[in-house]
């Protein structure tokens, strides 16, 4: 890559003013560095990573809120995670995390166990266990 | 407290957090240098570890491995701590602060406040250094920020006690003894030899066979899993080769770089010629960026164009298969 190439896109660094270091080339053809603000192919991947997430976000909470579902999936979801993070998060195997997404189960948890999953999420047992989504 | 700490900003994480402890050691060795002599060039492909639910693809080795090999070769003590109480961990970390000791950390990226909003994923082998403390805050070094930056105490436990694949473990690293001359020659040729060991390896999920194998799937994804999974899959790959840390062209450019730097250290003008190469390389894995992008931006279901991605791939496992044969030989 020449220097003069190194592109200047808008993107999810440039909204941040931030700017990443890139290795290229310059005039003789030797190696300098240079900053660039983004990239039009990097920053169509990355959203279409965070649309994936969007979209599972949205399924999580309409399955809560069906009731086929308790909101420790959708907070999962929400924060990102997948069973084998969050069951390390909390420090329970990935069954009996998994067993905590049926609503029932999840109706019966004691306090202890909901400030676990709650300090992992970042919020509140109160949140956790009022379900609502802003 | 501060220490009296310089930052510079670099592509990568680990060789940055590296190259600047390095140089505040009094070793003054660039970020390249440290990503050739550790051998941080390396593909692989782990279809059983999915990372945000699509197969994992890295372009380069385990968290740690570059600046441990590094360290090796240049006959560097590296002192690394893993905790299992948070307390420890503080209490490790204060002390070397205390001591005027810049320390180096594992981190967390998700907890990380002063990253975009969209790079926050559970990724837990970034690295970044803590050169002084406040009453609120501690100083951080990031080495892909432009400048400066802090994390509050809490926030800082924090991303070093993320949890899931490569949990840091409040992971701290420093080095302990840094020697006043050091054999440049000698580390970067075993640097170079491992590199291309790792690249011609005879496994079909490493180097330039596992870039092959991904070609392949690349035609199969489409059919077998639907367009839908299969753009998922393309974009991780071009996340993954283009995004913060490689400094493009997953990782080419900073190994031209390094080539190089290696031809003149060692008075060896044919690695000049191949570093020329591995610039045209790295461009090659852009264009491919480039054309990944346009799939699952348009959305295209032609089979066609996974064909065509497939092709391009395959192209360039052939580029670097030669490259590195070649590259073996003006070493020996």
């Amino acid at each position: 890559m020449k220097k003069e190439e190194v592109p200047q896109d808008k993107g999810n660094l440039s909204n941040k003013n931030m700017k990443e270091l890139v290795y290229a080339t310059d005039e003789n053809g030797n190696y300098t560095t240079a900053l660039s603000s983004g990239w039009e192919p990097k920053t169509i991947a990355l959203s279409n990573s965070i649309e994936e997430i969007s979209e599972r976000i949205a399924i999580a909470k309409a399955q809560v809120e069906n009731n086929e579902m308790s909101p420790i999936f959708y907070y999962m979801e929400f924060c990102r995670m997948d069973i084998g993070v969050l069951s390390s998060y909390v420090g329970m195997w990935q069954w009996r995390v998994k067993r905590h997404f049926k609503p029932k189960v999840f109706a019966g948890l004691s306090d202890a166990v909901l400030k676990k999953y709650a300090e992992s999420f970042n919020i509140t047992v109160e949140e956790l266990k009022n379900f609502k989504t802003n | 407290m501060e220490t009296n700490f310089t930052h510079h900003q670099s592509a990568h994480c680990e060789n940055g957090v590296a190259s600047n402890l390095l140089k505040h050691n009094g070793l003054n060795i660039s970020e390249p240098m440290i990503f050739g002599i550790g051998s941080g060039l390396f593909f692989v492909y782990l279809p059983f570890l999915k990372v945000n639910y699509a197969p994992a693809i890295s372009y380069r080795p385990m968290p740690g491995q570059i600046f441990n090999k590094a360290a090796k070769r240049l006959g560097l003590k590296i002192k690394r701590q893993k905790f299992s109480s948070e307390a420890n961990a503080v209490k490790v970390l204060d002390e070397n602060l205390k001591n005027n000791i810049p320390s180096g950390l594992q981190v967390g990226v998700y907890n990380l406040t002063y990253f975009p909003d969209e790079y926050r994923f559970h990724f837990n082998a970034h690295n970044l250094v803590v050169y002084g403390k406040t009453e609120t805050d501690y100083l951080i070094s990031d080495p892909v920020m432009e400048n400066v930056t802090t994390l509050t105490h809490s926030e800082l436990n924090k991303v070093r006690f993320a949890k899931g694949a490569f949990a840091p473990r409040g992971q701290i690293y420093y080095p302990i003894q840094v020697p006043a001359n050091v054999d440049l020659k000698g580390a970067i040729i075993k640097g170079i030899k491992n590199t291309c060991r790792d690249m011609l390896a005879p496994m079909p999920i490493i180097g330039v066979r596992g870039i092959r194998l991904v070609a392949r799937l690349i035609k199969k994804w489409p059919v077998k899993e639907g367009t839908k999974k299969a753009n998922h899959y393309l974009a991780q790959i071009v996340r993954m080769q283009e995004e913060i840390g490689t400094g493009g062209g997953g990782f080419r450019f900073i190994y031209a770089a390094f080539l190089q730097e290696a031809s003149v250290i060692l008075g060896n003008d044919e690695l000049q010629t191949l570093s020329l190469e591995m610039t045209a390389i790295g461009d090659l894995w852009r264009d491919f960026a480039v054309e990944a992008s346009r799939v699952y931006k348009n959305r295209s279901t032609k089979v066609d164009v996974y064909n065509t991605l497939s092709d391009e791939l395959l192209a360039i496992a052939d580029k670097e298969e030669a490259f590195f044969k070649k590259l073996k030989k003006a070493i020996s």
